[in-house]
């Protein structure tokens, strides 16, 4: 079966500072991919580079097989939508409006807005229960609200791929699994391949079906939640001495780091 | 937005029935019913003009300004920023200099040529740096081309006390004594502005979200910058080319139509023009009533005017950060 994305000897770099070299991974169709790695591994670039936000030094990124490279952007669009970490939220502007903005690739010039495109709308607020705030000014809700929102506008996308980056950050622990509960219900529900960047590596690992940990400009370790997250890939790639043992919520992997050493 | 087409539609009335000169409502209907009625021809020769020249001028630094703040994504973008008018400044200064002419006509030439090749410079300069995705540069290398454009203006003007003269008149921004002549090529690029506008509404409510989410949907950025700059290039050069450089509205008409209409770019982009139409006209009618005889050129009253409804508005708090 064609992975929903591979990348193939993919070299990038970041303002000239290279980040992964010759690295090869695929994505396929259906889960949920999370990528994580110390600070400054280039997991978000990874991200960028799936997303068409980032253009490879060398390699090839495909997307369901073709080359993103011979793609234009709005049919990238239609197949990959990609929530960066820090949207703007625009002035003057109602939680419907924004939502509806997810419609832009559907549309052009000659295709104007259509009853259709109302109802993916209204389906997209219903499904991130957040119909009651659709009148509300976006720049009046708060964070937990706000990220629901974007959430939103990414499902009126309508793409069968979902990139997130960095999805929770600032947000507090009940709406971090807030948001990651409405992650896992979209990739449930429908059918939405996901991959997502996260930092909290025990809920990465309660809400991933795969994880990939990147570090030194390659994959460290690749596969389910218990074969990543053991103490010898968290020393070495986070530099973390750290306990693994079963989430007694989830029986996904806990990571508990070590106590201080006082001398 | 039907209450903002009224207004425009009362404030053409007002231009064309108020003025310096004290002529009966019903005279100038019936010299506009019949051209040869026209007491002193100053319906036909001069009303009517500037009216139609001063909605033109109007809509299109409206415009200007709510698609270079939705560019920019900076409340304090105003046509200027691009260097436009400075570069319009310095091609009249050196065409007074140079050849010693300041006829109506030349001048809107040189005002339309000098805007155009200064927005194609900082484009240049921009895209040569670290390129067009963030608005940052842009705005960058229009204020650092500014700068160096009014920079010459200075050294010539201060250097020749002909040219000072002749740039002193035109620098306020006046529709006094212009007729339709020859601004046929100004329309014609304010009109193809005015299209580029439109086509470009729709890529402003994405980029709105930011660079990186309107490519995620599918925008292509590079076509939105060039159409959005194009856009701003000719309306701006249009509007300094009639009347000289015209400050406030292109700031201003935007953060007002952005409380009547709010956000979304396909009715901000119309109602902030149709608002630039309304200000100017009110603005040149009281220029013409407050002065007698001596008419106070558009250009102050609206910097006067402007300045203190701004600072009104920063009070509220009404500004809202992009």
């Amino acid at each position: 079966m064609t992975p929903a994305l591979e990348v193939r000897d993919l070299t990038l770099a970041y303002d000239r500072t290279p980040i992964f070299d010759k690295l090869d991974l695929r994505i396929d169709e259906g889960g949920i991919t999370t990528l994580i790695g110390a600070n400054g591994s280039g997991k978000s670039t990874l991200l960028k580079a799936f997303g068409r936000l980032l253009v490879p030094t060398s390699g090839t990124v495909l997307l369901e097989g073709s080359p993103l490279r011979g793609l234009s952007a709005r049919s990238v669009a239609k197949r990959l939508a990609i929530l960066p970490q820090k949207p703007i939220t625009p002035s003057a502007t109602t939680v419907r409006e924004l939502v509806s903005r997810g419609r832009h690739p559907h549309q052009s010039l000659f295709r104007p807005w259509t009853p259709g495109d109302s109802a993916i709308v209204d389906a997209a607020l219903a499904a991130t229960g957040i119909t009651d705030l659709a009148e509300r000014d976006a720049g009046a809700l708060s964070g937990g609200q706000l990220q629901r929102a974007w959430i939103a506008l990414v499902l009126a996308q309508e793409a069968p791929i979902i990139l997130l980056d960095e999805p929770t950050t600032f947000l507090d622990l009940s709406h971090q699994l807030d948001v990651l509960r409405l992650v896992r219900s979209i990739n449930r529900e429908r059918g939405a391949t996901v991959v997502m960047v996260l930092h909290d590596l025990s809920l990465a690992g309660r809400y991933s079906d795969r994880l990939v940990v990147v570090g030194g400009g390659r994959v460290i370790a690749d596969g389910t939640p218990w074969e990543v997250l053991t103490p010898e890939i968290l020393r070495d790639a986070f530099d973390l001495e750290a306990t693994v043992i079963p989430d007694p919520a989830s029986g996904t992997p806990l990571i508990v780091p070590a106590v201080d050493i006082v001398l | 937005m039907i209450a903002l087409v009224g207004l425009v539609a009362v404030m053409t009335a007002l231009s064309l029935l108020l003025g310096s000169n004290l002529i009966s409502p019903y005279a100038v209907v019936g010299a506009l019913v019949d051209p040869a009625n026209d007491p002193g021809a100053v319906v036909w020769g001069s009303r009517v003009p500037r009216t139609v020249l001063g909605l033109l001028v109007g809509l299109c630094l409206g415009v200007a300004g709510a698609v270079m703040q939705g560019q920019t994504r900076n409340p304090l973008a105003d046509p200027g920023i691009f260097g436009v008018s400075a570069g319009a400044s310095l091609a009249v200064v050196i065409g007074v200099y140079v050849v010693g002419t300041s006829s109506v006509l030349a001048t809107l030439w040189l005002a339309l040529a000098g805007a155009i090749v200064a927005s194609i410079v900082v484009f240049g300069v921009a895209a040569l740096g670290r390129g067009l995705s963030s608005p940052v540069p842009l705005a960058i290398a229009g204020t650092a081309v500014s700068a160096l454009l009014v920079a010459l203006t200075s050294y010539l003007v201060l250097s020749d006390e002909t040219t000072l003269a002749a740039y002193r008149i035109w620098v306020v921004g006046s529709l006094s004594g212009r007729t339709l002549d020859g601004v046929g090529i100004a329309a014609l690029f304010a009109l193809a502005g005015l299209v580029f506008a439109v086509a470009n509404v729709r890529s402003l409510n994405s980029l709105a979200l930011g660079t990186e989410l309107a490519r995620g949907l599918g925008e292509n950025l590079l076509r939105a910058r060039i159409l959005g700059l194009a856009a701003i290039t000719l309306l701006t050069a249009s509007a300094v080319a009639i009347t000289g450089p015209i400050g406030f509205i292109g700031l201003t008409a935007p953060h007002i139509a952005r409380r009547l209409v709010r956000g979304d770019h396909s009715w901000l982009v119309p109602a902030s023009g149709l608002i630039g139409a309304c200000v100017l006209l009110a603005c040149d009618v009281i220029g013409r009533v407050i002065g007698g005889t001596a008419e106070v050129p558009v250009g102050v009253v609206l910097t006067v005017l402007g300045g203190v409804v701004f600072i009104g508005i920063v009070r509220r708090g009404r500004i809202a950060a992009l």
